[in-house]
């Protein structure tokens, strides 16, 4: 494996970009919009989470199996969290008789 | 360990082999803990679904400014860790144990905030199990929150304890300098455990302090 | 045959000597051996909790032992058995011996981290031993709350603990092997040249990694709100109990892949190496393995069929519980297509191969029952379900285990072991194991409920022949039991390769030396060839 040195400079920007993405959820949170707040926080976590994956944990450099591994335990997460929730949301779409 | 190449052990053909195999087994180890932390998140995802007003309610007895500060103190830490990493592949010890004292004071300081702010919920009688007083709208779901609540920040709030511990030890060595650019596989692979620490909590601010912010008053 | 000189030849078992030898071993062999003795305990204290069961049950009225000892029975017999015996059995004990030597490497990637595993192990079967002796434990297995939150007066807290220990154990297993098998094999060993034990292996580690911290948080909670008094699962304060069952099957499904892929690849070693032909499709053998390690994850719903799971859902998980058949009986198929125009031997192993792929079947087809909908309410905590998991975790994961450990004995030990007397176990375990469970498929099929120490009278006869059944099978455990022992003095020395099989662990002396390969092997054939074999022997 080719062995990558992230530089400080490199980890200075993405610093940089997650303390105001920070910032940014914060005061999206204050903010009334709706069903959307859920959203634009969640996506805001989603991209900070990304960045320090593939940054600070070097896997923007890193080989497949390393991102495979990475990819499974998500993937893994998204099995147990869809297959859960088949249940929960489908759990009032048939009347309880008599009720 | 003067002659790092003596720092292969026996089962290993080459130093690379035992690196690759390091870093692998540490991300093995990460998937693992995303379904840990993953079980939980679960049950977070679908009480929230289902009660969503008790869950915004209760959101709102959380300090917003204090998930926030929590959040940066974290991230600078993660960054310094980052910047462990860098020192130690590029050879410089001082920087290297620097940067680790840093992590290590930015973790503690985390704790700090985040055990006062257990406290003061435990003083308001917001800590289920142990005080809880709660008597307005819904308290049995208001109860599911804050159960939740405790569960995974205790539960990272631990990962934070071993963290640094592992940290502790990390910087002893680095000070004897037993790390060379050839050899630092034990900085890489505690950096990563430390940004996943770093990475839980990036999903705990939102989920717990943010989402339901807009409510309030 | 080659005339064997085991004893001037360093081997792992006499490279050192004394306790703390053993206990502070890295050696990936002596691991193994320790997993063997600690499992075997578990497994004859598992079997003393089914004896005990299988008397109560022999008359109707509960007169052996109170209801209230009989909860804890079957509960202690479920907890030791599934998490003490059978997930680490055939990982635990032939993995950890063979990964490495069939990879052609000197140990797996962290022999520290190996030796862990089994102190993890072994601290969390304390928990459980401390807890059965202090009162034990009436949740069942599966810990379903709100009994194990709420109402159980017994000792679940602490049982909880020692299986969410030994859950770390068996992560770190499967971690190891991951790592080992990407990372250490021979050189020329590339994926399509490795057995398929190894196959299966990998494919049950990945489970392991995957599935098992899910329980690990599931059982921390059931601590935690036990010991707190919280309502995560507890309706009464908002909690739902069947999101408990959701976190527990997710793991505990695929757990029995856990338990049963390893024991498919040593079916396909065994079949292999005793009809001296190539596993008919090694790559759909060895894809099968990775497509059950995945689907396994899909289909735990049917766990719920009538758990006040949504109906909907459970449609999805009856339909992507067939998906699962598909795997498993290509497996079977490609075992039977190998058999063939083989040229079969009917050595020890070989029979409880045979053994196996008989009762996997049977298994898993009752399991096909199981997952369609209407049959499933009807049958539903019935012996009918009991019969089935234990055709699979009996019938299929303890036959190809002693399959296994029969094949492999010669390379662990150095010993054969007395083939008549192997030969004879063989066949009376496979008696006595349809004896005990056949009779539960019908009178579960008619009604009886599990978990019941007091039964209607009509349902005697069955239980008496499975009680007659049990008992014939416990001696067909104890058999073995006793002429391993005593092979390890008096057996006859065994030659590098008894069976002529392919293999690197077959390609070193019998027992190994502490590194496993005096030069590290280079591999040129694909698995099973056995031409390359018959030309070692002859030239």
């Amino acid at each position: 494996m080719a062995e990558h040195i992230v530089t400080k400079k490199q980890y200075a920007y993405v610093f940089v970009i997650l303390l105001v993405l920070t910032l940014g959820t914060t005061v999206a949170g204050n903010m009334d919009l709706g069903p959307f707040n859920v959203v634009v926080a969640l996506v805001i976590a989603v991209i900070k989470a990304s960045l320090v994956v593939l940054f600070f944990m070097h896997v923007y450099w890193s080989t497949k199996l390393t991102r495979l591994v990475a990819v499974s335990g998500i993937a893994w997460l998204g099995l147990l969290l869809w297959l859960t929730l088949t249940d929960m949301i489908s759990r009032g779409w048939l009347g309880v008789p008599g009720k | 360990m003067a002659n790092h190449s003596l720092a292969l052990r026996h089962q290993f053909e080459d130093v690379a082999q035992q690196k690759d195999a390091s870093t692998l087994g540490m991300w093995i180890f990460l998937a693992t803990e995303i379904l840990f932390f993953g079980g939980m998140f679960c049950c977070y995802t679908v009480y929230r679904s289902s009660y969503p007003h008790a869950f915004g309610i209760a959101s709102n007895h959380l300090e917003v400014l204090w998930g926030a500060v929590s959040t940066v103190v974290l991230i600078c830490s993660s960054y310094f860790m980052a910047c462990s990493v860098n020192s130690a592949a590029t050879g410089y010890r001082k920087a290297l144990v620097g940067f680790l004292v840093l992590t290590i004071l930015l973790a503690v300081a985390f704790l700090v905030i985040e055990m006062s702010e257990w406290y003061l919920l435990y003083k308001e009688g917001l800590m289920p199990g142990v005080n809880f007083t709660y008597k307005g709208i819904d308290p049995g779901h208001v109860q599911l929150f804050f159960c939740m609540y405790f569960a995974m920040t205790g539960l990272h709030a631990s990962h934070v304890t071993i963290g640094i511990v592992i940290l502790i030890i990390l910087a002893f060595r680095a000070y004897a300098d037993v790390f060379t650019p050839a050899y630092y596989t034990p900085v890489e692979i505690s950096g990563l455990y430390w940004h996943f620490v770093d990475l839980v909590w990036i999903f705990l601010f939102p989920l717990y302090y943010l989402i339901a912010r807009h409510l309030q008053g | 045959m080659i005339t064997a000189t085991v004893e001037a030849r360093d081997n792992y078992l006499t490279h050192e000597y004394g306790v703390k030898s053993w206990l502070l071993t890295k050696d990936h062999k002596r691991i193994a051996l320790l997993y063997l003795a600690s499992i075997t305990f578990f497994f004859f204290l598992g079997g003393i909790f089914a004896t005990i069961i299988r008397l109560e049950l022999l008359t109707p009225p509960g007169d052996l032992v109170s209801s209230q000892t009989y909860n804890k029975l079957f509960s202690l017999h479920g907890i030791i058995m599934v998490f003490l015996f059978l997930i680490p059995s055939i990982p635990a004990t032939l993995g950890n011996f063979l990964v490495p030597m069939m990879l052609g490497c000197k140990d797996l990637a962290f022999p520290k981290l190996n030796l862990l595993s089994w102190y993890i192990f072994v601290v969390g079967g304390l928990f459980v031993l401390y807890a059965m002796l202090i009162g034990g434990v009436d949740t069942g297995w599966t810990f379903y709350v709100p009994l194990s939150t709420s109402y159980a007066n017994t000792y679940v807290i602490l049982t909880a603990v020692g299986v969410f220990i030994t859950g770390f154990s068996s992560i770190l297993t499967g971690l190891n092997f991951i790592v080992t098998v990407h990372r250490m094999r021979a050189p020329g060993l590339t994926w399509f040249r490795l057995p398929l034990f190894i196959w299966s292996t990998y494919a049950t580690s990945v489970i392991q990694v995957l599935g098992t911290p899910v329980i690990a948080v599931t059982l921390l909670l059931v601590a935690l709100e036990r010991g707190f008094h919280l309502g995560i699962f507890d309706p009464a304060l908002g909690g739902d109990p069947v999101l408990f069952q959701h976190l527990f099957w997710f793991y505990s499904h695929p757990a029995v892949y856990i338990m049963v892929l390893p024991a498919m690849g040593v079916v396909s070693e065994l079949v292999s190496t005793y009809s001296r032909k190539k596993v008919f499709g090694y790559k759909f053998v060895a894809f099968a393995s990775v497509a059950i390690a995945i689907l396994g994850f899909l289909v735990w719903g049917h766990h719920m069929f009538v758990a006040g799971q949504s109906v909907y859902a459970s449609m999805v998980f009856s339909m992507l519980s067939y998906l699962v058949a598909v795997p498993s009986a290509i497996k079977v198929f490609n075992w039977t297509a190998t058999l063939y125009k083989g040229s079969i031997s009917y050595d020890t192993p070989m029979l409880y191969a045979f053994g196996f792929i008989g009762l996997f079947t049977m298994g898993g087809l009752t399991g096909t029952f199981l997952a369609s909908l209407g049959f499933d309410v009807h049958v539903t905590d019935t012996y009918f379900v009991v019969a089935h998991f234990h055709y699979i975790m009996v019938g299929g994961t303890m036959m190809a285990y002693l399959g296994g450990l029969h094949y492999w004995w010669p390379k662990i030990s150095g010993r054969m072991y007395p083939e008549g007397w192997a030969k004879l176990s063989a066949l009376v375990v496979f008696l006595g194991f349809n004896l005990t469970f056949f009779p539960q498929f019908i009178m579960g099929y008619l009604g009886m409920p599990r978990r019941y120490h007091a039964y209607p009278e009509e349902f005697q006869v069955y239980h008496v022949l499975s009680t007659a059944g049990a008992s014939v099978l416990a001696v067909g455990y104890l058999i073995p039991a006793m002429y391993f022992i005593w092979s390890l003095r008096y057996g006859p020395i065994a030659p590098d390769n008894p069976w002529r099989a392919t293999g690197l662990e077959w390609q070193t002396s019998s027992p190994p030396p502490p590194d496993n390969f005096e030069i590290t092997p280079v591999v040129t054939h694909e698995a099973y060839d056995y031409s390359v074999v018959e030309e070692m022997t002859v030239g």
